[in-house]
């Protein structure tokens, strides 16, 4: 077992593994952003006071959202094995993760979408209203561009999140660093491998902090 | 210009029903500054907003500009909406788009093109008097540079009716001169018909025409600013008037001077309009044997003539002493003889 460290590593693989975890991250972090901005804007929109008041809609929506936000991953995952199948034929390969991956993550970022809307100083929802302006208007004019610093910064944290869930995902199967980590670092005793892929996993977590930052204090006019 | 019918909104809530407007009627005329006066609750912001359809009435109608406001919806609604702008408290801007962004907005919502937009915003922007800051972010203003964004931003679309809704309120007395000053140089040179409410009897008798007293819901009296400045009805406007008129250390510098005084009588003077021009203390020297002492005073502007009161003393015999009070009178001016020497 004396071997010179990082002798058992296959580059080649680990680069493999990494751009599955990217890959991963990269869908579902988009689809992620796109779902949870429509559920959260629907929360906010259907609220107590708000354009679309609805209460029956508003407690669905939240009741859903809770429900998929405290259910823990791994648990998710395995509940979504039979969508998953049907979605992408097999439990196997890095498509498998991204149900699991973004059924977890939308409901947690439209949580703080929700938040980040309430935010918003209800005088300019007003004051737009007294304009004249539509509800389109008031949501692609006023709610988005007013809550952007928000919504950045959410979907960094979310970004992150789902990170790490990758991984996780990778345990069962799914490609990516997490997997490589299990297979190659922790079944077989190489723990190089398993220092290596930590070290990618965190470079890619601090690249999506470092960016999320700059982009957020760049859109922060406040 | 704006019709108030039999208005009624009624809040109901658990604790019971809030009439926050109980039976209001209002007609304002077109180019007219109207201004409507009351303390904390007393239903002005739920009128105002009223006019432009954020609030419906419980009862009655509302009719702006040939509009039934309270009735239309939607499309018809929002259109009505640009002729109708309104200004706040707060400012309400979009701390995410520039001052120049700002006032682009109800031009992006009426789809005026670009360089149409462009075009106007660079107008507005000299008429509020913000050159040089088209490119700043609301927060790099001070409140009157918000408020005059707030202005341009509400004139963009060449409203017919101007709503504030305590539009100075926020702001330190110099800084609510000037954005008052820059409201009836609008008004004057628009023609635009505009509504302000307020708790400031200073704003009323600075800028408006005519006044409302809004108490409980209620309008309690109403009335032509100088009208209401010589004559209120209604204690709570009284109260109203003092505070523009009577500083609060009158009362005692007045005692104080009684004191002093052991001879002659001290008389106190109320001109109204027209009359705080002529020169009736001096005509009072010319023509009567009294030595006259001015103990203090105060005039004040409104948009249709001065209002003041003035305190004098009166010495000499007591026979030209009341004929010079005699010739007050027939002065239009109000006398009143505070203490017999
Ligand atoms: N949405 C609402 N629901 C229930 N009650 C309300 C609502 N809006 C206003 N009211 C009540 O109506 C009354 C009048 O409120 P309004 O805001 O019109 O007063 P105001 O004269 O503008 O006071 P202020 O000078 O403090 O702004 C108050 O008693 C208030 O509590
Ligand atoms: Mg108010």
């Amino acid at each position: 077992m004396d071997k010179p460290y990082f002798q058992d590593i296959d580059w080649p693989g680990m680069w493999a593994a990494t751009t599955e975890t990217l890959y991963m991250t990269a869908i579902s972090v988009v689809a992620t952003f796109i779902l949870g901005l429509l559920l959260g804007l629907l929360l906010f929109l259907t609220g107590k006071d708000n354009l679309w008041e609805n209460k029956p809609v508003n407690t669905i929506i939240s009741a859903f959202v809770n429900i998929f936000r405290s259910i823990p991953f791994i648990i998710l995952i395995v509940l979504l094995i039979p969508l998953t199948t049907i979605l992408v034929g097999s439990m196997i390969g890095e498509n498998a993760a991204l149900p699991a991956l973004i059924v977890g993550a939308a409901p947690f970022y439209a949580r703080m979408v929700e938040i980040g809307l309430r935010e918003i100083d209800k005088g300019v929802i007003e004051a737009a209203k007294s304009m004249g302006a539509s509800t389109s208007t008031i949501i692609f004019k006023v709610l988005l561009p007013e809550s952007m610093p928000a919504l950045v910064s959410g979907i960094t944290v979310t970004a992150i999140a789902l990170v790490g869930y990758t991984a996780m995902a990778g345990v069962i199967g799914a490609g990516g660093l997490g997997n490589l980590a299990y297979l190659e670092g922790y079944q077989r005793s190489q723990n190089d491998v398993t220092l290596i892929a930590t070290i990618i996993i965190l470079i890619i977590v601090f690249i999506i902090q470092f960016l999320g930052d700059i982009i957020t204090s760049k859109i922060d006019k406040r | 210009m704006i019709s108030i019918k039999n208005v009624r909104k009624i809040y109901s809530s658990r604790q019971g029903n809030v009439h926050a407007v109980d039976n209001v009627n209002v007609e304002i005329n077109e180019g007219e500054i109207f201004g409507v006066i009351g303390y904390s609750g007393a239903g002005k912001s739920t009128l105002i907003r009223m006019l432009n359809g954020l609030e419906l009435p419980t009862e009655g109608s509302v009719t702006v500009a040939g509009r039934v406001v309270s009735k239309i919806r939607g499309g018809e609604l929002r259109k009505a909406r640009q002729e109708i702008s309104m200004i706040f408290q707060h400012f309400n801007l979009l701390w995410s788009r520039t001052v120049r962004e700002n006032i682009s907005f109800p031009l992006e919502i009426a789809g005026v093109t670009r360089k149409e937009r462009t075009k106007r915003v660079d107008e507005l922007i000299k008429l509020v008097g913000l050159e040089g800051r088209e490119d700043s972010y609301p927060s790099q203003l001070s409140g009157g540079q918000k408020q005059r964004v707030g202005i341009a931003r509400a004139l963009a679309n060449n409203p017919k009716v101007l709503l504030c809704d305590e539009a100075t309120s926020a702001l330190d007395p110099q800084t609510t001169d000037s954005i008052l000053e820059l409201l009836v140089d609008i008004n004057k040179r628009l023609g635009l018909t505009i509504v302000l409410i307020t708790h400031e009897m200073h704003v009323i008798r600075k800028i408006c025409h005519r006044v409302a007293v809004m108490e409980n819901g209620r309008i309690v009296e109403m009335g032509s600013v100088l009208e209401v400045f010589k004559n209120p009805q209604q204690p709570i406007t009284k109260r109203f008037v003092q505070q523009v008129t009577e500083p609060e250390e009158t009362k005692e510098t007045v005692e104080q001077l009684i004191e002093q005084y052991h001879s002659g009588e001290i008389v106190q003077l109320t001109f109204v309009g027209g009359s705080a021009e002529q020169p009736v203390i001096t005509n009072l020297i010319r023509h009567f044997d009294v030595t006259v002492n001015i103990l203090q005073g105060k005039i004040s502007q409104t948009q249709s003539g001065s209002y003041g009161t003035l305190f004098i003393h009166l010495d000499g015999s007591k026979d030209e002493i009341a004929k010079a009070i005699e010739f007050i009178g027939t002065q239009q001016v109000g006398v009143e003889v505070i203490r017999n020497g």
